[in-house]
């Protein structure tokens, strides 16, 4: 490689904590050419988002450069003055940021922010950016893109939003973008539009570009070389097909393994079989608003696994909240082993509420901070099963050792001093603690890394088998689905799409519906989005 | 041996606050014993300087003036704490109520906390005292209602975000009470907004118990108390001397102390590094 673009050596960052400042970032090396896009990809704490930022000479607030230098077009940026650095910055290296949504002015129309940039730097007139503005709008596929501009960021969808910042970030023709997760928080079937309108605008312009993710499918898609990073070093680099086909080291060998898991699914239920949860006809609309569920109907069998699967918007939490007594449906029932469940959750009874129980997306906000796990799983065995003193304390301990967690450590600890798979871990004791005959897992590891939630499914799994656990999943992620489900169910705009077991969902003939949702999940294979949007266009 | 660990490390502002304070809480505690004489007690002349005989003089009764501080802060404290804890009392509880209840319980609370608030306090204050006659329970009462309606508002605004977090949707799921779910799961998560608040309410609920009695609808005399003994002296004011600053300098000086203390506790509850 003659000459980089930028090219990174030796880079240190620290971070400052309560006992001073630890190591962030522990020597990278990076290069990158023009017209070249590279993938980082990690776990979440691997310092890829610190990387990104600092590749535009920027830290972030209670860090700093600790050494080493980051050379963009000959210049060191960690020696110029702030002033130069943010010139350069907009201009010449531009950042698109994960959530679109947040990073948008909301008080502000879309080409408004859009010209900002390159008014302040002086490289356009308004009047010849807003122009500049449309005809990029089209180049992302935005719809109307002559007036899309003067909407409000919650006028469009959060994919248009995230193309829309993709062009903001493209207004001055940058020499670099970094994109730091552009499509985790979107649905698969828009994910595949600002994937494509990503790539086919930067291959465009011959923009370099570092694209930051932890979904190692999707980047294969995007980069021409892939570097992994965990714990702020480099476990390996290569060029994407050669790191695919031949990974060097084990962390990326996991990584690429993390979607093989299958659990062995549970037979059919008999005939016989009365379903632990049986919900039919379920229609159901929030205070003063239209119906959201449409005569949803399904059962759910004993010792099985119900995926719900759909993309945001689809109902599929709505109808969480309708079997968990928060929103009474408008028509249809609930049946709990053959028994009508009330409606309200005031009407139904303790013993009711024991058996079904609910395991929630965000571990953060589902796990009172100021309670020691203690607290937080003792209270349901407590509650429900009058469990005390001693006895008490052997259950909740014997309970964190089911879940891999050590009880001498954890049991005085608090949520905050655990990480995002420990906290996802308690959540489920508390639900244990119950001994539920149901749980309804909610996003249950849309939240965590692969690797992490490869190891919560894996748990639930054996849960399910030792105790016979049914679950209801609730998820949008098709691999959570293929990895643990016995029956599924697709919704899409409130009504079922499709339902049967996973083998009948998963082999074709499907449901239009189901074919667009099981086509868009990004595979391994670099040329995927290719031949997709090549099927798509025909 | 953490709470010491978290005083040291706290800025020379609070440190100078809490120190402040804590010779104020000396001083209302030990009164009876340090005064050297008591507090409607005459023993001298006139408006004599200062020095000689008695340290700070005497007041336009020819009471001691040092003796009189003393007391004035002890009675003057001791009323404001109790009004703030009373109007806490009755803030918390109802603003917890309106958070977790919702409905129409909250439509009327809130409501009726609108009203109230837009009364201004000092005149709502004074035309109540006027309906009820002076006194000290009766001024407490009054204000802790007024001050309620600020707490109330704080208290429903902190426990309506924690209301919605998963975790107390979890423990409504689970069938716990109200009486739990508030105790429990909601109150430990809006304790520092609210410590912090009751140090700022302390300050307000002093400032206005002392222009109540500036007013002459306080505390009455004989009893010592800062604000009457700002407009006692008033008249030396014309004549250059400092005597009427002295009480309203003890009402600033613990005002801004409190303050100190508070801004400490409220950059810590924000979770701010610098």
């Amino acid at each position: 490689m003659t000459d980089p673009l930028l090219s990174i050596r030796d880079l240190r960052l620290e971070g400052r904590t309560d006992g001073g400042w630890v190591p962030i970032l522990k020597g990278i090396n990076l290069d990158l050419a023009r017209g070249e896009v590279l993938g980082l990809i990690g776990e979440s704490g691997a310092g890829k988002s610190t990387l990104g930022l600092a590749a535009m000479g920027y830290v972030r607030d209670g860090t700093r450069f600790a050494g080493g230098s980051v050379t963009f077009d000959g210049r060191d940026l960690l020696k110029l003055p702030e002033r130069a650095r943010r010139k350069l910055r907009g201009d010449r290296i531009a950042y698109v940021a994960q959530s679109a949504a947040a990073s948008f002015n909301p008080a502000h129309r879309l080409i408004d922010q859009y010209s900002e940039g390159p008014v302040l730097h002086g490289v356009m007139s308004r009047a010849k950016a807003e122009a500049d503005a449309r005809g990029l709008y089209a180049k992302m596929q935005l719809p109307d893109p002559d007036i899309i501009g003067l909407r409000y960021p919650h006028q469009v969808s959060g994919g248009q939003l995230q193309r829309a910042m993709t062009a903001m970030a493209m207004a001055s023709r940058p020499d670099i973008i970094i994109f730091d997760e552009p499509t985790t928080a979107l649905d698969v079937t828009t994910q595949i539009e600002v994937l494509g309108a990503i790539r086919d605008i930067v291959t465009e312009f011959d923009t370099a570009a570092i694209y930051i993710t932890h979904d190692l499918a999707v980047v294969a898609q995007m980069a021409d070389r892939i570097k992994v990073m965990r714990h702020g070093e480099e476990v390996e680099e290569a060029p994407t097909r050669q790191m695919l086909d031949a990974p060097q080291r084990d962390y990326t060998k996991s990584l690429l393994a993390v979607r093989d898991f299958r659990a062995e699914p549970a037979p059919a239920p008999t005939p016989q079989e009365v379903p632990i949860l049986s919900a039919t006809g379920v229609t159901a609309a929030y205070t003063g608003g239209v119906d959201v569920l449409h005569d949803v109907s399904f059962d759910i069998y004993p010792g099985r696994t119900l995926a719900v699967v759909g993309e945001s918007g689809s109902g599929k939490s709505t109808m969480a909240r309708v079997i968990s007594g928060l929103l009474p449906p408008r028509a249809g029932d609930i049946r709990l082993t053959g028994d009508a469940l009330p409606p309200k959750l005031a009407d139904r009874s303790r013993e009711q509420l024991r058996r079904v129980q609910m395991i929630y997306q965000m571990a953060d906000t589902a796990l009172n901070p100021r309670q020691t796990l203690r607290e937080i799983v003792g209270r349901p065995a407590r509650f429900y099963r009058g469990l005390g003193g001693r006895e008490l304390e052997q259950e909740t301990r014997q309970l964190l050792v089911d879940v891999e967690l050590d009880p001498d450590e954890f049991i005085d600890r608090r949520p905050p001093e655990l990480s995002g798979g420990q906290k996802q871990r308690v959540g489920i004791l508390r639900a244990l603690a119950a001994q539920p005959d149901l749980i309804i897992c909610d996003e249950v590891t849309s939240a965590l890394d692969q690797l992490v939630a490869d190891g919560i499914l894996r748990l639930l799994k054996r849960l399910q088998t030792e105790r016979g656990l049914s679950f209801m999943f609730i998820t949008h992620d098709i691999a959570t689905v293929r990895a643990i489900a016995d029956h599924v169910v697709v919704m899409h705009n409130g009504r079922v799409v499709e339902q049967g077991g996973k083998d009948e969902i998963f082999a074709p003939p499907h449901a239009p519906y189901t074919d667009l949702l099981l086509s868009s999940v990004p595979e391994m294979d670099p040329d995927w989005l290719t031949h997709r949007r090549g099927e798509m266009r025909t | 041996m953490n709470t010491l660990k978290l005083l040291r490390s706290a800025p020379p502002t609070a440190k100078f606050g809490m120190i402040l304070i804590a010779i104020y809480a000396v001083i209302a505690i030990l009164t009876p014993w340090i005064a050297p004489h008591g507090q409607a007690e005459i023993v001298g002349l006139e408006f004599e300087p200062w020095g000689g005989e008695f340290i700070l003089g005497t007041d336009n009764l020819g009471r001691d003036m040092l003796s009189r501080m003393f007391y004035g802060i002890r009675n003057s404290v001791s009323i404001a704490l109790a009004t703030t804890i009373l109007s806490f009392a009755l803030g918390t509880v109802l603003g917890l109520m309106a958070a977790t209840l919702g409905g129409w319980i909250d439509q009327l609370m809130s409501r009726l906390v609108d009203v109230l608030m837009a009364i201004p306090a000092i005149l709502f204050a004074l035309l109540l005292l006027t309906i009820t006659g002076t006194g000290i329970p009766q001024m407490i009462a009054i204000i802790a209602v007024i001050e309620a309606t600020r707490v109330f508002r704080l208290t429903r605004a902190t426990a309506m975000n924690v209301a919605v977090m998963d975790f107390v949707e979890a423990a409504r799921l689970r069938g716990e009470g109200t009486f739990w779910v508030i105790r429990r799961e909601i109150l430990p998560n809006i304790t520092s907004p609210l410590i912090a608040e009751f140090g700022l309410r302390f300050c307000f609920v002093f400032l206005a118990i002392s222009a109540l009695s500036f007013l002459g609808l306080g505390i009455q005399p004989p009893t010592a108390d800062l604000g009457a003994m700002v407009r006692d002296n008033a008249a030396l004011i014309t004549f250059g001397e400092l005597v009427p600053l002295l009480p309203a300098a003890a009402i600033a000086l613990l005002t801004v102390a409190v303050n100190f203390v508070v801004d400490w506790m409220l950059h810590r509850a924000s979770g701010l590094k610098s």
